[in-house]
């Protein structure tokens, strides 16, 4: 009986014990609060895998299988996998030949100017919510709403300037430009975020760090960042997902070499004025959410770890 | 005048001069880059300044105040600039009419009622989408508090919706809204046996952006307010039950205080990003039913009219009014935690 429970534990089933546990009851509840959420990206993903005329079929298709009988037949679609064949290669005038599409390079350039740019926002971004936290500035305050109010002006106002600038210096279509961008993009979140975190901390044991003769730097790297941990798979997961997904910005500033997904997604179908490839656009946009997804996945440890986990609360 | 790595007063001087120099011997392009050049050289200066004063906190800020200067402050500036003349980006003319574009804006036959009617648009989704969000997020994250099995595999379900392109999730919801092919169709008509189209009205059209908005960004107001949740100690929990509080009594007295900060960071993003609604509306009604947003309006008299510096004195009012905004509820949230 014993072994049996822990096989069971380490599957992570547990029972109800102490305080902020619950058990297989909320599970139950929240997996059908979980599912209802889930279902429109669900459909998304099987309309993926469906064949060109069941795309738009009346009424709608909705599984892939018909659950042994549970769903009736009208509502089931045979799967296919030729919609992900042709978000690389198709044919783009009616029977043509199948031609790359250059979504292999889209891909690329969204996984380098995304997480670029957020890795660079968090190390600049966590350095100065560190700084405005602990070492306050004449007009501290000030600071800080001032790098606010960038993020309040629609992205159309701050676009038509960074389009002169960019011209002027030959940035545009460029790696550098549109990653410093959306650097700048992703700082203000990062520098409240982070701040917010930094705040909650309890000062209590830096000082006594520094009374043991610890630098501030030190400090810095050894006490106060172990514990905002959370706080930065948080600030990371947010910018990623944002950046991930931008759209105007990546439009009107990515030449032809720096386009993103996003951007040939919109114009992949819309392309040809035949309306929307609704299976096409489903099967970009299930490959396109499979990183992003899976990053989310692996930091989720840390963001339910707990902010201050261990320590005194100041 | 000393010769050091952190003389400042002397590296300004000299950059003056070497910008001036290269501003008038060289084309744009080349003195751009010296001018960068000379502008960090000034900044290393402060930096050194800086370390050796043992300046810490304009060290650390120093970075990212120069990348949000030269990636967004400038650009603001310029276009506040703009909102001074007649400008238009098809042109080349370009005079200078002072308050001309606000008072036009605010007042001509054609443009002020559209912009009026577009600002009250944008207020009401303003509220309605950020309420929605807010309590869609909280009850969720109420949910996912406790430890149970399978939590982090459900949780990333609820997470899923954020993580989706704004054009691939809009354009679905236009076919969920669909009145021949999409399913909330599909499920009205059968129950009622008349045609429904959603979008005819626009209290239909209104509730769709609002529901496809809360429903993508619940997520987030939840993941922040989670954070909250998971730190607070269980000790505080324990002793609570010990001392038999109720259990509405626990949350104000103690829960609450531990998620007010994240939940007031996710009401402020949340209103911030509101204000800027654009996206869902282009894809689902393009402004019709008038669902038309300013932010909307902004990019089409800014991009598709090409009046750009009317659209900044547009928007440098709008930006006033999310100023205020802000401020008023920045000083209501400092007053409160000052007073806890």
């Amino acid at each position: 009986m014993a072994e049996h429970n822990s096989i069971w534990e380490a599957l992570g089933f547990r029972k109800a014990s102490g305080v902020g546990e619950a058990g297989w009851g909320r599970t139950l509840i929240v997996a059908i609060v979980s599912f209802i959420y889930f279902l429109p990206v669900l459909f998304i993903i099987f309309t993926a895998f469906k064949p060109q005329d069941a795309a738009l079929s009346v009424p709608p298709t909705l599984s892939p299988t018909s659950l042994f009988g549970l769903i009736p037949g009208q509502f089931v679609f045979t799967p296919t996998l030729e919609n992900f064949g042709s978000v690389f290669m198709r044919s783009m005038t009616a029977g043509g030949a199948p031609e790359p599409t250059g979504f292999d390079r889209y891909f690329f350039n969204s996984i380098v100017i995304a997480s670029s740019s957020v890795l660079l926002a968090l190390v600049i971004g966590t350095l100065a919510a560190f700084g405005f936290s602990r070492y306050p500035l004449k007009g501290n305050d000030t600071y800080l709403f001032i790098i606010l109010t960038t993020r309040m002006l629609p992205a159309i106002v701050v676009i038509i300037p960074v389009i002169l600038m960019f011209r002027v210096v030959g940035l545009s279509g460029s790696y550098t430009g549109i990653i410093l961008l959306y650097t700048a993009f992703n700082l203000a979140f990062t520098i409240w975020m982070m701040k917010s975190f930094f705040d909650e901390l309890s000062l209590d044991v830096e000082d006594a760090a520094r009374i043991d003769g610890s630098s501030d730097t030190r400090v810095f790297f050894k006490i106060a960042l172990p514990q905002v941990i959370a706080g930065l798979a948080a600030t990371f997961v947010f910018g990623l997902i944002l950046t991930w997904n931008e759209f105007l910005f990546a439009l009107l500033l990515s030449g032809p070499d720096t386009r993103t997904v996003p951007v040939a997604m919109n114009q992949a179908v819309s392309s040809g004025g035949r309306g929307t490839d609704w299976t096409l656009l489903a099967a970009i946009e299930t490959l396109f959410l499979i990183p992003v997804f899976l990053v989310t996945f692996f930091l989720q440890n840390h963001l339910l770890r707990g902010v201050t986990f261990g320590t005194v609360k100041r | 005048m000393r010769l050091s790595p952190d003389n400042w007063k002397l590296a300004i001087l000299a950059g003056l001069a070497v910008s001036a120099a290269a501003v008038i011997a060289l084309p744009a392009s080349a003195s751009f880059w010296i001018i960068g050049a000379v502008a960090a050289m000034i900044a290393a200066a402060f930096v050194v300044n800086a370390y050796r004063r043992k300046y810490y906190g304009g060290l650390l800020v120093a970075p990212a105040i120069a990348v949000l200067f030269v990636m967004n402050i400038f650009p603001l500036l310029w276009s506040l600039g703009l909102s001074f003349y007649a400008y238009q980006s098809n042109q080349q003319s370009i005079r200078f009419v002072g308050l001309a574009n606000y008072i036009k804006v605010l007042t001509n036959d054609i443009m002020a009622p559209a912009n009026w009617g577009a600002l009250v648009n944008t207020a009401m989704f303003v509220v309605l989408t950020v309420t929605a969000q807010m309590v869609v997020g909280f009850l969720l994250a109420m949910l996912f508090a406790k430890q149970f099995p399978l939590r982090k595999y459900l949780l990333i379900l609820v997470l899923t919706p954020m993580m989706l392109s704004v054009v691939a999730s809009g354009v679905f919801f236009t076919y969920y809204y669909d009145p021949t092919f999409g399913i909330l169709s599909y499920v009205v008509n059968a129950i009622t046996g008349g045609q429904f189209i959603l979008m005819s009205t626009k209290v239909g059209a209104v509730t769709g952006i609002v529901f496809a908005d809360a429903w993508m960004w619940s997520p987030f107001v939840m993941l922040l307010v989670l954070a909250g949740l998971v730190s607070v100690p269980k000790y505080l929990y324990e002793a609570a039950a010990i001392d038999r509080v109720s259990k509405w009594r626990q949350f104000w007295t103690i829960t609450f205080p531990y998620i007010r900060g994240l939940l007031m960071l996710a009401l402020l993003f949340r209103t911030i990003e509101a204000f800027k609604l654009a996206d869902l509306v282009i894809l689902l009604t393009k402004g019709g039913n008038d669902t038309m947003t300013i932010s909307y309006h902004l990019i089409r008299i800014a991009n598709e009219q090409n009046k750009t510096s009317e659209g900044a004195a547009l928007s440098y009012l709008m930006l006033f009014m999310v100023i205020v905004l802000t401020n008023l509820y920045l000083y209501i949230a400092n007053r409160r935690s000052q007073g806890a």
